[in-house]
């Protein structure tokens, strides 16, 4: 009965509750349970807020049996990718530079979610500061994937992934600077989105490259997603990139469908190297939203080749800029040495793992004096063109379809080389550098099991529209339904 | 020991000068700017740099900025923007500032100064908004100090740096400019100009070269602050320089320290600054775009500026230059002036009151200072009306102007309560005339004898009698009348 209870989405407990037909309390020691139960084996999550999750639950029991519900997801257990700030709860980006570090201040997602009654379970597990694609890069432990334990769930949002997929949080908050919602949804089989860059404040997200963050759902369907985006969405006046544009009812167009659609499929997403049990299940994907009713035509993206050479200038270059604040002065932790200079190096060189630190020096070579132009400078440069290239495309289609990523779940420790570990994001890269939305929807399984994911992609603000499509393909398909046996 | 001592060199300086703008919050944040509260209590998430802040810039900042850069001439940007510098020290929470680099607010300006009898334009190269640093307090001495402890309620403040081109050619044109600088920030209400609590801060770059040759190697100087301090330091950084270069030794291109105590610049630690600021447009923040409507709006709201303000001062009241320089020094007491001469239009004598008697009791370059003394423009008014009736003596004047500081009373108040109006009554002159004349029969004796000189002494020996309350015209005539008369 109580794994039942964990694998309804966030809308359906929502309606159970106003029916009274179970609480928020029961759900929520529900997800407990399991997370007792099975976490120590998928270890999604670093910090769990029991106490505060129960008490939580208890004041929305208190409001449904008032008759008076506090906001659209009162009562839904959701857990945090542990990169946002929580007041009073520890928040270590999976970093030993940030094990102890406990923020004064929640970010505007994490105010928002319990402005809309939201009970939250915990911090799930990341490759730290978010640099990551397998979420084996986290200080404290790798998260493994509910489809097989031996294989990695992705990142770096992999812990809020594993969560959801693995009926350990209803929904979750991830963050995406390259792929890391998206690619892990795909790799867990879950529902991830990257809303368009300035769509969701970043205020009290731990940054990793500003121009490329942004924060997004990890959910079990494509209605949840839009229920926790509309959330989570809107202006913040916290944040300046967060753009001052209002936030439509996403949930009223949802069931649209998709008739006369014009989707274009990018041929570069399909190059060599491509797992073909990707690209099968992701052509028939676009069958079926071709037998919907929309129209399907080929469109190029030539840059696509470019994206992750020029991500691995920009994200590294913000990076080195954004993790100079950890040195032992304020918060976090601290190693002593002889002066102030030392002390800092001591800390740094300790408190951050090996990832991060290449990050750093290779951002920080790339912002030299006498380097800058010939590496910032002609990324940004870039940057445009690959901007470019996705307006030439949505002059004739609206949306764009393809493969989220190459490949379905890997091993852990498959992929020890870092270059083999970015290509990952090939699919994922090019989005986020144009600020898009896109969205990751469960498409497929591969012939050992594993989820595949279907990536739409669509016009700046056009959430709503790619919501749309992702719930017209998943409501034709029987994907969703799978869920991962873990007990 | 001066530049002076070489005429075969000439001096190249630039300033860069960093004004605290006077905004009720921070650059970045909502946290108070207040001078002087107890460590870390103005600080907040974002000043403190916590994980995941992000800045909001402050629209009163980028308006004020825009009133000086608009006063300097200068071309405002339409499209402006932040930039990150970097650099690792304790006192700046982020380890790096948020400043303005490639796009700044404003360029292309001048400020005018007077050289001897001439007046020189100064160009300003740029005119950017950047965030203040924290502050380290150290245990004991900073060499020897075993700990330090960091206050962040200066960061975040904002901060305007204006930098002029090199076109200073002389410790004195750099003081001089930098004194019309502050000048100008007091007028526009944008900086208090406090360079001891470090408000108004100056960094200078200079050079020395033989005439005809080009650029020679600069040196920055920091810790300037003070006009003293800024005259001294490049003083004794030409002449250093002027000697390294007649002894034909390479001059260093460095960054040096003055140290105001012993009188001698060093060159600072390599760790005390960085060689690399790794700048890049700070992505948290979208290019600043100003509409040219607010450009307009403060363009209008701006006040008459110092030398304008001079200018006319001359013109209109037909003071000398001195005086109208004086006047204008800060926009407070040129206000007062100008408020004295409409309650009393005689513009000279106003002016020779305020510079000999409020300016010995109230400094003229402090606007609170002035606005806040009792001797209010009305009063002061109310004064000169008393001398000019003849009511009472000038020199009884500048007793009841002290008074009248101390008290914070009216002019006619002290002078009815002490009995301080003068006798103009001639009867009662006579009286003592007479009294005086017969009991100092040796003045007298020397008048007779035609030593004119005794009949002065005659009228102190009235003035004396009457407790310096007698009109001194009458004094004279009667007196000329009685002795006349003998």
């Amino acid at each position: 009965m109580a794994d039942d209870l964990t694998r309804l989405t966030a809308h359906e407990l929502v309606a159970a509750y106003a029916r009274g037909e179970v609480t928020p309390s029961e759900v929520t020691r529900a997800y407990l349970e399991r997370i007792d139960r099975l976490d120590g084996r998928l270890g999604a999550y670093l910090t769990v807020s029991r106490e505060a999750a129960l008490a939580e639950a208890r004041a929305a029991d208190a409001r449904y049996r008032a008759g008076a519900p506090r906001g659209p997801l009162d009562g839904v257990p959701v857990a945090l990718k542990d990169n946002l700030c929580t007041r009073g709860v520890r928040t270590t980006c999976a970093s030993r530079i940030l094990e102890g570090f406990v923020p004064p201040y929640d970010a505007t997602v994490v105010e928002r979610l319990r402005a809309a009654g939201a009970v939250l379970l915990g911090k799930t597990n990341l490759d730290e500061f978010a640099m990551g694609s397998s979420t084996e890069h986290s200080a404290f432990q790798p998260t493994r994937n509910p489809w097989d334990l031996a294989r990695v769930p992705g990142g770096s949002s992999g812990g809020s992934a594993a969560a959801v997929a693995g009926g350990l949080a209803a929904a979750a908050l991830g963050s995406d600077t390259g792929g890391s919602v998206r690619q892990p949804a795909a790799f867990c089989g879950v529902v991830g989105l990257k809303p368009t860059y300035g769509r969701v404040s970043r205020y009290g997200l731990v940054a990793f490259a500003s121009s490329l963050d942004q924060i997004g759902p990890l959910t079990r369907d494509v209605r949840d997603c839009a229920l926790v985006l509309g959330v989570i969405a809107g202006p913040d006046r916290r944040d300046a990139t967060a753009v001052d544009a209002p936030v439509p009812d996403y949930l009223a167009e949802l069931e649209a469908g998709v008739e006369g659609l014009r989707l274009g499929v990018p041929r570069e997403y399909f190059a060599a190297g491509i797992d073909p049990e990707v690209e099968r299940a992701v052509r028939a994907a676009v069958d079926v939203l071709a037998k919907l009713g929309a129209a399907v035509e080929e469109v190029s993206l030539p840059t696509t080749a470019y994206g992750i050479a020029v991500y691995y200038i920009l994200a590294p270059a913000e990076a080195s800029s954004n993790l100079a604040r950890y040195d032992g002065v304020k918060y976090g932790l601290r190693v002593a040495g002889a002066d102030v200079v030392e002390m800092a190096s001591r800390t740094r060189a300790a408190g951050f793992g090996a990832e991060v630190k290449r990050r750093i020096m290779l951002g920080t070579y790339a912002l030299s004096a006498g380097y800058y132009e010939a590496y910032y400078g002609r990324a940004q440069k870039v940057r445009t063109l690959v901007r470019r290239d996705f307006e030439r495309a949505f002059a004739a289609v609206d949306l764009l379809v393809a493969p989220t990523t190459p490949n379905v779940a890997f091993r852990l420790g498959e992929k020890e080389d870092p270059l083999a570990m970015y290509l990952n994001d090939v699919f994922t890269v090019p989005t986020s550098l144009a600020g898009l939305p896109a969205i990751s929807v469960p498409c497929g399984v591969s012939a050992a099991g594993l989820p595949i994911g279907l990536q739409l992609i669509g016009r700046p603000f056009d959430e709503a529209r790619l919501l749309r499509a992702a719930w017209a393909y998943e409501q034709a398909t029987p994907w969703r339904a799978r869920r991962p046996e873990l007990a | 020991m001066s530049a002076r001592a070489a005429p075969a060199v000439e001096v190249v300086i630039g300033l860069e000068v960093h004004a605290q703008l006077l905004t009720r919050s921070k650059m970045f944040c909502g946290c108070a700017t207040t001078f002087g509260a107890p460590p870390n209590t103005l600080t907040c998430p974002v000043c403190q740099g916590q994980p995941g802040v992000l800045p909001v810039i402050n629209r009163r900042a980028v308006e004020l900025a825009v009133r000086t850069a608009l006063a300097l001439g200068c071309r405002i940007n339409p499209t402006c923007r932040f930039a990150r510098k970097h650099y690792f020290y304790p006192d700046m929470p982020k380890n790096y500032q948020i400043s303005q680099y490639e796009e700044p607010l404003a360029e292309d300006g001048w400020l005018e100064i007077d050289v001897g009898d001439t007046t020189r334009r100064v160009g300003v190269q740029r005119l950017h908004l950047e965030e203040d640093v924290g502050k380290l307090v150290h245990e004991g001495r900073f060499e020897t100090a075993t700990a330090s402890l960091v206050d962040f309620n200066r960061a975040g403040v904002p901060l305007m740096e204006t930098v002029t081109r090199p076109e200073l050619r002389s410790p004195e044109e750099a003081a001089a400019w930098l004194r019309a600088f502050r000048t100008l920030l007091l007028y526009l209400g944008v900086c208090d100009g406090n360079m001891e609590e470090g408000s108004l801060r100056c960094d200078a770059n200079v050079s020395v070269r033989r005439p005809g040759q080009g650029l020679g190697t600069k040196v920055e100087i920091k810790n300037l602050n003070s006009f003293r301090n800024l005259r001294l330091a490049l003083e004794y950084e030409v002449a250093r320089q002027t000697r390294a270069l007649e002894a034909g030794e390479p001059i260093v291109q460095e960054t040096r320290l003055w140290e105001a105590e012993g009188g001698y610049t060093r060159p600072m630690r390599s760790k005390e600054y960085a060689h690399d600021y790794r700048y890049f447009p700070e992505p948290d923040l979208p290019p600043l775009r100003l509409a040219p409507a607010w450009i307009e709006e403060i363009r209008r709201g701006l006040p008459e500026l110092p030398r304008a303000r001079r200018r006319r001062f001359v013109e209109a009241y037909g003071l000398p230059a001195y005086d109208a320089e004086v006047l204008t020094q800060t926009r407070a007491l040129a206000d007062y002036f100008e408020a004295a001469v409409r309650a009393f239009p005689r513009p000279k004598v106003v002016a020779n009151w305020i510079m000999s008697e409020l300016l010995r009791e109230v400094p003229g370059d402090d606007e609170a200072a002035i606005a806040a003394t009792p001797v209010t423009p009305e009063r002061l008014a109310g004064l000169l009306r008393l001398v000019e009736a003849g009511t009472i003596s000038g020199k009884i004047a500048k007793d009841v102007f002290v008074r009248m500081l101390r008290t914070g009373e009216d002019a006619e108040t002290i002078v009815q309560r002490e009995g301080l109006t003068q006798v103009a009554d001639t009867a009662a002159l006579e009286r003592v005339i007479d009294e005086v004349l017969a009991r100092n029969p040796r003045p007298v004796e020397d008048y007779r004898r035609g030593k004119r000189a005794a009949a002065q002494a005659l009228v102190g020996l009235v003035m004396r009698a009457t407790g310096g309350r007698a009109n001194p015209a009458l004094v004279n005539r009667l007196l000329e009348e009685k002795l006349s008369r003998l």
